[in-house]
């Protein structure tokens, strides 16, 4: 028996042995308005600076709306902000459930962590507007902001941990195996990369503590975990709670889990080296980055083969639940994305790829396709639950969600895919007599068709985004929209009883 | 919890006994395929690991038995390219421009050269092709603020204008006649619709004929009598109707009355000798070469 706080708002949850545990449900709300609030913002951030690619008048002439100050609101905003708080909230409820504990440390402890974690994330975007960076990709705030962070992740690694060591289940389930996988290396990642030395106490500049290559090795150990870490390990956590949890299914198998789980958090934390091929990076070290990324792809893909054949049994259900179609295509363009990856960590393609458009078609594909549909999926899975509805208010209206943000995809990664590849070769054409073909200027006017289609695959992700809101919103309101359920073929065709 | 192994219902794979928040675990084996590529990939790298500078140790790395280094590699890609060309330079440092014109061969070389090496450093101002934009002027017609000619094509991209490191740099300054106040407002209209006259767009012959003693006066020294101007001087011919920094008479009488002046870079040291070379016979060539 256990249990214990009667906190407002809290589920109950009996369970076979009659124990009512209490879940703390508030910061879960909390955060899943958080994630759905960022992730708006961060693509129409995206779709901005799209345009701005695409027609430079957009930068207005400002220093504060120009590409270079929005560019890492957005990267931010996407990862931190909104996958940050998707990865908060889904943590925060599947360990409560799958451990049957409440969340260690209580409700002020948790309240502390979203509010923190808003903090920085305010912190943050301001500090890029106003110009206040430290240059480094995807780790740009300065050390204060750094320090706040390191505080209130600490604190969510013990809550986690010390949620987990309250466990009434005898196992941890692998999802959970994830979630610590991620909060851990991101905490050492963090810290490592953001050593610095502040100038002075009341001023926000710092001198980062590493010089030259090893700056740049460190940076990208960082950059690549980061990926590996906050937007690939955690989110497979993510995932390996809401496909059987939707499918209603047994994950496909434990034992892939566990050798896939190993292999990845091993091999990934090598594989930064690959960002810097063909660079002062000793050969040695470019040699590391690539053969760590080649040997990744087969353990990336053990999560994308656990989630998909969780669905065995159960393929008919991706024609009546959008939810599941979601997730399931999430998995779908995350093999896609963890083939391409290790494929463009091979020099020889590097040397094509690198520095271009395929390296952001590429990272889109995860990001769109991989980390903002399970997200939207489990924003999905939450909603009704955490407001104790019935249902979501329409899933039709999921559905075209689904339809025209997948659209939007596509037209992303293929017009990358097409201006990176034509840059790459435009980049290294010689004429017969063995000059440069192209010069650079005319490889960036080669490119303005391709951000126009490019920003239109943004603006249709992002009006995919704006019905799920409305659709979130009338689901928590209690709105349940008549209309007509999706039916297989087959019931279609069965007669009424 | 159940003792006896339980089968799924649907696949009838044997599930894992234990259950959270609703989620069971089968046990399927790796699937084969999965496992065979995983070990291909390991053995792969291994082979690569093998044949490429790969393990570090405490003083060195393993060199792998191929011998790459990218280093060399790059060296030997340059060596290669600088052969293949090198005939050509060679020749192209020897001559004159007005030689290299001479030697159809050696032009058709110099011109691929000189396009793009124009188009990475000269197209950003003067824009493709030499077109030219407001304030840069158009290098493809033949309208030639210091000369047009192979020797004085080459000067100007050698030394540039205004170009203050350069001591050879090409200067001139038109005066400031509003601003150091040697002309009144009144006068720079006029002389602005005398000047407009040359080319028969004066809407004021009254200010034009009172415009004429002040053009004579302070104007022809240096632009000429009729406007022709004059390349010694870089002083712009005024009687074709090209304007570098616009033609209505507002435009015209601002850069008599506080005149903007261009810069261009001297490149010699920014460029090799050959590649200014290959540039003058390039830009001599894009249509107004004297």
């Amino acid at each position: 028996m256990a249990v214990v706080s009667s906190m407002p708002g809290a589920a109950e949850h009996a369970s076979e042995d009659r124990e009512v545990i209490v879940y703390n449900e508030d910061v879960v709300r909390l955060f899943v308005i958080a994630t759905a609030f960022w992730g708006v913002a961060a693509i129409a951030v995206g779709v901005i600076i799209a345009l701005q690619l695409a027609f430079p008048v957009l930068n207005l002439g400002f220093e504060w709306t120009s590409f270079g100050r929005l560019r890492p609101v957005h990267t931010s905003a996407a990862i931190f902000a909104f996958g940050g708080n998707a990865l908060f909230a889904t943590s925060f409820y599947v360990v409560q459930r799958t451990c049957r504990a409440t969340l260690f440390g209580g409700p002020d402890v948790a309240r502390f962590i979203f509010w923190g974690y808003q903090a920085f994330i305010v912190m943050a975007a301001l500090g890029y507007v106003f110009g206040i960076t430290q240059s480094k990709e995807y780790a740009e705030p300065e050390w204060f902001v750094d320090l706040w962070l390191t505080i209130v992740w600490v604190v969510y690694l013990v809550v986690f941990v010390g949620t987990i060591m309250r466990r009434r289940e005898p196992h941890i389930y692998v999802a959970n195996w994830f979630y610590l996988a991620f909060i851990v290396t991101i905490a050492m990642l963090h810290v490592v990369n953001n050593l610095a030395v502040p100038v002075s106490f009341f001023g926000a500049k710092s001198y980062i503590a590493y010089a030259g290559v090893q700056d740049a090795l460190t940076q990208w150990w960082y950059g690549h975990n980061a990926v590996g870490f906050f937007l690939t390990a955690g989110f497979l956590g993510m995932m390996y709670y809401l496909i059987p949890k939707q499918a209603e299914r047994p994950v496909y198998s434990y034992r892939l889990s566990i050798v896939h789980f190993w292999s990845l958090i091993f091999l990934y934390i090598w594989a930064g080296p690959h960002h810097l091929h063909y660079t002062a990076l000793p050969d040695w070290a470019q040699t590391l980055g690539m053969t760590f990324s080649i040997m990744l792809w087969m353990p990336s893909w053990g999560g994308m083969i656990n989630g998909i054949m969780t669905l065995s049994g159960a393929w008919y259900k991706l024609r009546t639940d959008p939810v599941l179609r979601m997730l399931v295509t999430s998995v779908a363009f995350y093999g896609m994305a963890t083939f391409e990856g290790p494929l463009m960590s091979v020099k020889q393609v590097n040397a094509l790829s690198h520095y271009t458009d395929w390296t952001i078609g590429h990272v889109h594909s995860g990001a769109l396709g991989w980390v903002a549909f399970i997200s939207f999926g489990a924003l999905y899975f939450l909603v009704p639950r955490l407001w104790k509805r019935e249902r979501l208010y329409s899933l039709r209206l999921v559905s075209y969600h689904f339809w025209v943000s997948t659209i939007g995809i596509v037209l992303y990664i293929t017009s990358m895919w097409v201006s990176g590849i034509l840059q790459g070769l435009m980049w290294r054409s010689y004429d017969s007599l063995g000059f440069l073909q192209y010069s650079f200027v005319e490889t960036v006017e080669a490119m303005h068709p391709f951000y126009v289609v490019r920003a239109g695959g943004g603006i249709l992700f992002l009006i995919g985004s704006i019905i799920m809101i409305y659709n979130l919103v009338r689901t928590a309101r209690g709105d349940l929209r008549e209309e007509k359920a999706f039916v297989t073929p087959q019931a279609a065709a069965a007669p009424a009883e | 919890m159940p003792t006896k192994p339980e089968k799924d219902a649907i696949t009838g794979t044997e599930i894992r006994s234990h259950e959270w928040d609703g989620i069971q675990e089968m046990d399927n084996p790796l699937p084969r395929w999965w496992l065979y590529v995983f070990y291909a990939s390991i053995l792969i790298s291994i082979i690569y690991m093998v044949l490429y500078p790969a393990i570090p140790g405490i003083t060195g790395y393993t060199k792998g038995i191929l011998g790459y280094t990218e280093r060399h590699a790059l060296e030997a890609d340059l060596v290669a390219h600088r052969e293949s060309q090198a005939g050509f330079f060679d020749r192209i440092a020897a001559a004159t421009p007005a030689e290299i014109r001479e030697d159809a061969d050696l032009l058709n070389f110099a011109l691929a050269g000189g396009k793009s090496a124009f188009a990475d450093n000269c197209a950003p101002c003067h824009a493709a092709g030499g077109a030219g934009r407001a304030g840069f002027p158009n290098l493809a017609d033949d309208d030639w603020l210091w000369g047009g000619s192979l020797d004085a094509i080459q000067t100007t991209l050698l030394h540039g204008i205004r170009w203050d490191q350069d001591d050879d740099t090409r200067v001139s300054e038109m005066p400031r006649f509003l601003a150091d106040e040697i002309l009144t407002t009144e006068q720079i209209a006029d002389v602005t619709q005398y000047v407009l006259a040359f080319v028969n767009r004066a809407d004021d012959p009254a200010a034009a004929a009172r415009g004429a003693p002040i053009y004579a006066e302070q104007c022809g020294v240096c632009h000429g009598a009729k406007g022709e101007g004059n390349q010694e001087l870089g002083s712009p011919r005024l009687s074709n109707d090209i304007w570098q920094y616009g033609g209505t008479a507002d435009l015209v009488a601002a850069q008599i009355g506080n005149p903007q002046h261009g810069v261009m870079p001297s490149w010699s040291g920014r460029l090799d000798e050959s590649t200014i070379k290959m540039l003058t016979v390039y830009v001599h060539s894009l249509g107004g070469g004297q």
